[in-house]
């Protein structure tokens, strides 16, 4: 039995592409790229084209900075940490927005915060799920708020937030921007030049890069305290040696996945919604989030009457990878985040279960997907003491 | 803490072979009508118990015969997890044939046990015990439907430790008798908190009303106080002036009464104090007063109560 793989919001597999491209790096290529002699600097020549593919990927100026750093969480703490250091801690500034749909990466990040003196605004989405401008421009307090923080895209929902007129109403206050971009590029266009944020985060392993390496965009101009202090790497602003092959492995899999975007937004679109189609056609089935508002490769679905785990067990047994972010299968048992900030039905909040495509999807897997997932329905609605 | 903790779980890898084979099979699935349950000289008791953590629900059925109590026929929905399906299949099986007094006494430990493939492996991993908890529960909601009482009649003691059934009264008791000063201790001694965690302080899978880390920092600040209040209480501690006040209260209440039996009574005339020692100068009154035997036999006695109830440092001489 052929296993298939919807849980693209998870990580992705690394594109072959960027294994070979990073192959090299690894044995024959291994120098510390900071290193004055041959072994290093012969590595410099493929650092920079990464470099220009992550430029290129965002659309940044080359008087901006693009940090390579571990994952996407050390580029959240960074910019968080970094502001609480530069504002919070010195007095200017003590408020920070961000909203109840983060990732734990910000959400844990500003609770730390809180716990050592800053003063945190966890905004609320409206009824289809975005984080709003109107929302946003309630709380803003001019001279007061260092930060908001807003993600892109949501990694549950795949629900997409209008960056871009959050980030205008953050500088009317005079407040910074940052968005964790991490389920946004590579899915849909990302431009730091058009949508006008101070700081995006982004990961490799999203876009079929590898795992452990993920970037920091910081709009030119801006300073930021460093959150590893050491060498000389990254321009002085992120010591640690650089880790050459993920880095050559981010930038061409950003490469890979930006010219890929028509096809993300074509055939992987039109495959999300022949699921999503098949699944709306069982009854008693509520997919969360308009379709049009949505990242072109997820599906946030609730199966009334079952529990989101057993839902997985199933699917796991029939070789389909998905995931849901309720209660059972994670070590908190509350119901799922985003689901209780979209105020969603109570009965509803521990049956979600995730379908998250990618480029590697093939239509015979999304049919095969569909029969077992219409089996598991049954199944499970036949044992379940909720589903009448 | 430490290296079996880093890597985070693949949960269903510690599933037993019984859990997962009842999750894709459960036995005892489905309904039982009226009809049926009176086919069998049955009653049907349908009871639903729901987690609010985790929202999962169960409904039990069980058919039991009116004349011996027993549950002739039992079944179950769920909605739950793997584990809280595997676990209500196996309870309804625990039930069969037992009375409904018998099945009150299954617990999800039991239910667990059932459930391992071999005696000494867990049948799930830590953090799914509590999705057993609920097998339990709905075992006593549908004791208590039978009873026509409520259900927490029957609980009649404060859970602290739903996965290791460990009540509030037993986790103080254990930390008075056996001095505990850790919660890795009461758990050593109970097994509270040695499944899913969510008992040992707030933050963990579930919301608690008791928690152990709670229980400790009260249970030795009472400890502690009752031992500063005995320290007090002691004789050596007090003032020379309650010292006085508590050796005539004492001659008032346990030796004149005794010599006032025989007809005779004793004054105390002074307290010396002597640095850690004091001196009891008494006189005898009445029928002591020229006893042949009150200045040694009766005057050892006086002097041995005085020094069990009060203070040996008290010696007692006659003036």
């Amino acid at each position: 039995m052929n296993k298939i793989y919807l849980d693209n919001n998870a990580t992705t597999k690394v594109d072959p592409r960027v294994m070979d491209k990073m192959a090299p790096f690894f044995v024959e290529k291994y120098g510390n790229p900071n290193s004055l002699h041959g072994f290093g600097t012969e590595t410099h020549p493929a650092m920079a084209e990464a470099l220009n593919s992550l430029y290129a990927g965002i659309n940044a100026s080359d008087d901006s900075d693009i940090l390579v750093t571990s994952c996407g969480t050390e580029s959240n703490n960074t910019v968080l940490k970094g502001i609480f250091i530069d504002y919070i801690l010195k007095g200017e500034k003590k408020h920070l927005i961000t909203s109840q749909i983060e990732h734990p990466a910000i959400r844990n990040t500003c609770e730390f915060l809180e716990s050592i003196g800053a003063e945190v605004t966890y905004l609320p989405v409206n009824d289809d799920g975005i984080v709003t401008p109107e929302i946003l421009k309630k709380h803003l307090r001019r001279g007061e708020t260092a930060l908001v923080s807003i993600m892109w895209a949501n990694n549950e929902t795949g629900l997409i937030n209008p960056v871009k007129d959050l980030a205008l109403a953050a500088h009317e206050y005079g407040a910074l921007f940052h968005t964790d971009a991490v389920q946004a590029l590579g899915k849909i266009k990302v431009d730091v030049q058009d949508t006008d944020v101070d700081f995006l985060t982004f990961s490799g392993h999203k876009f079929h890069g590898p795992k452990g390496v993920g970037g920091l965009y910081i709009k030119e101009g801006l300073k930021l305290t460093p959150f590893f202090h050491g060498g000389e790497q990254m321009g002085r602003k992120r010591a640690g040696t650089v880790n050459v092959p993920l880095m050559v492995g981010m930038g061409y899999a950003l490469d890979l996945a930006v010219k890929a975007l028509d096809y993300e937004n074509k055939e992987i679109r039109r495959l999300r919604d022949k699921l999503e189609d098949a699944i709306m056609s069982i009854k008693d089935t509520i997919v969360i989030g308009k379709r049009e508002l949505r990242t072109p490769n997820t599906i946030l679905v609730s199966f009334k009457g079952i529990e989101g785990e057993a839902f997985l067990w199933d699917l796991n047994w029939n070789g389909i990878a998905a995931s849901t972010g309720s209660a059972c299968s994670s070590e908190d048992l509350e119901a799922d985040a985003t689901f209780q900030a979209m105020h969603v039905d109570a009965d509803l909040s521990h049956t979600g279960v995730r379908f998250s495509l990618s480029r590697f999807t093939t239509e015979e897997e999304i049919d095969r997907a569909i029969e077992v997932i219409k089996k598991t329905v049954e199944r499970l609605r036949s044992i379940s003491s909720t589903y009448r | 803490m430490g290296k079996n903790d880093l890597i985070g779980g693949s949960l269903w890898d510690h599933y037993s072979n019984k859990v997962a084979d009842r999750m894709n099979n459960p036995r005892n699935l489905g309904e039982i009508s009226e009809d049926e349950a009176k086919a069998m000289g049955a009653r049907l008791i349908v009871a639903d118990w729901g987690a609010e953590s985790c929202g999962d629900a169960v409904r039990l059925y069980w058919a039991v015969d009116e004349k011996t109590e027993k549950i002739v026929k039992g079944s179950f929905k769920s909605f739950g997890c793997g584990t809280a399906i595997a676990s209500s299949d196996m309870m309804v099986e625990l039930c069969l044939g037992k009375t409904v007094e018998e099945a009150m006494k299954i617990t999800n430990l039991d239910v667990e046990k059932a459930l391992r493939d071999n005696p000494d492996e867990p049948a799930v991993p830590p953090q799914k015990m509590h999705c057993s908890v609920m097998a339990y529960d709905v075992i006593k909601q549908a004791v208590a439907i039978y009873k026509g009482t409520d259900k927490e009649a029957l609980d009649d003691q404060e859970m602290v430790c739903e996965c290791a059934q460990v009540t509030l009264s037993t986790i103080k008791e254990v930390i008075r008798i056996n001095d505990l000063k850790t919660v890795e201790a009461i758990t050593e001694y109970t097994k509270a908190g040695a499944f899913c965690k969510s008992c040992i302080k707030p933050g963990g899978h579930e919301e608690k009303k008791y928690y152990l880390v709670d229980i400790l920092k009260e249970t030795r600040a009472e400890i502690e106080l009752e031992r500063e209040k005995e320290e007090a209480e002691k004789f050596e501690n007090k003032s020379f002036f309650q010292k006085s006040k508590m050796i005539q209260a004492f001659f008032d209440a346990e030796i004149r009464p005794m010599l006032q039996s025989d007809g005779g009574d004793i004054d105390i005339v002074d307290i010396i104090d002597k640095g850690d020692d004091l001196e009891l100068q008494v006189r005898y009154q009445g029928a002591c007063h020229g006893c042949a035997s009150s200045t040694a036999g009766t005057l050892y006695f006086i002097e041995g109560k005085v020094h069990e109830s009060l203070s040996d440092k008290i010696a007692v001489s006659i003036v």
